[in-house]
């Protein structure tokens, strides 16, 4: 059993696909690359210890009971396959995107507009999460953007062991910018660095405007907000500013784009962003 | 449900630590869990049984210490207590705070035999 993508069995682990490939088995997943115990580097302060006698003993118990103060981290693993990530990005000059929202708050829409604006001037690499079907990774390749689907099953989230994967298959020139579309859902991916350089949480125009604080770890593990459908704002009874104000309650660092990935309307803004980061990050 | 994936991870820290110790079994479990690390209690109680089922953990006593949330404002340096990530500062009423505590997600202690 794998503790970091949650698979039980054989066959609700991650699947890691290229549109217009063959069916995989499970074996070339992420289990056959790497063995379990490179998950078990400690920093030097976790240790296993006996009870000594001469510890005083608040409760009783037999002689072969042993305490173990192991002070683990349960994130640990997948904190230290993320920097693993960081490594191969940061060497390779990779500018690499998680892009985290409710399902259907148009990132794969806001993905196609961005990719088909910007593909002459910036070499782009996608990696699409769901937990069923090929479909955003089908809308991606339309576009003749390298693209992998990871299909997480039962999976809520991606976690950095699955990018890992999914980089490598892509084989991701240097120089690049890597946009990770991650499974619509506001609350799980919160917790799973993958890597990234910065996350960027898209909320749309018809979602409330209290979102921000209804689910407040995903908008403070981000540092962008894209609003999303602003051209519906005339048929939605909603303020973006006081949007705003909730994610900023959560997160005074936000940094917010207020976007129409159908009409293409204040797209340019997010272009500029990204672009300038991009540069930043060169090294 | 991200609790799953957490349960998990925390059964193959058992499991690992268990086999390092050369133990059978583990009696008892220790976590911390803080009340700002995104974990919802009921949701990792309503999964344990399934995750730990077949597991050294599977007779295990759980034990949780949840850890308060604490941060410090950046404007004015009150520390205080926070419930909620968007909690402000009680003093000045800022929203600019470091997170002192109450992220934390850890196994503590095994018990083992
Ligand atoms: N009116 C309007 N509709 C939009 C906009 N962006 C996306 N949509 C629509 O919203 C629906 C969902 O868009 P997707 O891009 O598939 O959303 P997603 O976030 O990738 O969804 P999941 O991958 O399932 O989580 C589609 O019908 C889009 O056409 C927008 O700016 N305005
Ligand atoms: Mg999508
Ligand atoms: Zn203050």
């Amino acid at each position: 059993m794998c503790g970091t993508c949650g698979c039980g069995t054989e066959n609700n682990g991650p699947i890691i696909s290229k549109p217009g490939e063959k069916n995989h088995s499970h074996g070339d997943q992420h289990h056959g690359e790497h063995s379990h115990d490179e998950h078990h580097h400690h920093n030097g302060h976790s240790h296993s210890h006996e009870e000594h006698h001469n510890h005083s003993h608040t409760h009783e118990h037999d002689h072969n009971h042993k305490v173990l103060e192991i002070e683990q981290d349960i994130l640990q693993n997948n904190q230290l396959l993320a920097a693993r990530n960081r490594g191969y990005f940061e060497a390779k000059n990779i500018f690499a995107l998680n892009l985290v929202s409710s399902p259907g708050s148009g990132k794969t829409t806001l993905l196609e507009r961005t990719l088909a604006d910007l593909k002459a001037e910036i070499p782009f690499y996608v990696i699409e999460g769901d937990q069923q079907t090929l479909n955003d990774a089908n809308r991606i390749a339309a576009l003749d953007i390298p693209v992998i689907q990871i299909n997480t099953g039962k999976g809520c989230h991606l976690e950095s062991d699955m990018v890992y994967d999914a980089v490598k298959k892509l084989n991701v020139k240097d120089n690049s910018v890597l946009m990770i579309e991650n499974v619509g859902n506001l609350v799980c991916p919160s917790m799973f660095d993958l890597g990234e350089n910065k996350r960027i949480v898209i909320i749309s125009t018809t979602e409330g405007e209290d979102k921000p604080i209804k689910y407040p770890d995903m908008f403070y593990t981000s540092d962008i907000c894209i609003i999303n459908k602003i051209d519906l704002l005339p048929y939605v009874n909603i303020n973006v500013e006081n949007i705003k104000k909730y994610a900023l309650q959560v997160n005074p660092k936000l940094v917010f784009f207020e976007v129409s990935a159908t009409t293409g309307e204040g797209m340019d803004g997010w272009y500029q962003w990204l672009k300038k980061l991009k540069l930043e990050y060169k090294n | 449900m991200h609790e799953l994936s957490i349960a998990l991870g925390i059964v193959k820290i058992a499991e690992d630590e268990a086999a390092k110790a050369k133990a059978e079994r583990v009696t008892k479990i220790e976590l911390e869990i803080g009340v700002l690390s995104g974990i919802e209690l009921d949701s990792l109680n309503f999964i344990w049984e399934s995750a730990i089922k077949d597991t050294v953990l599977e007779f295990a006593e759980k034990e949780i210490v949840i850890i308060k949330g604490k941060g410090k404002c950046i404007d004015c340096d009150t520390e205080f207590e926070i419930e909620k990530l968007f909690d402000p500062c009680p003093y000045c009423n800022s929203y600019f705070k470091g997170i002192l505590q109450g992220k934390e997600l850890r196994v503590k202690a095994l018990e083992v035999i």
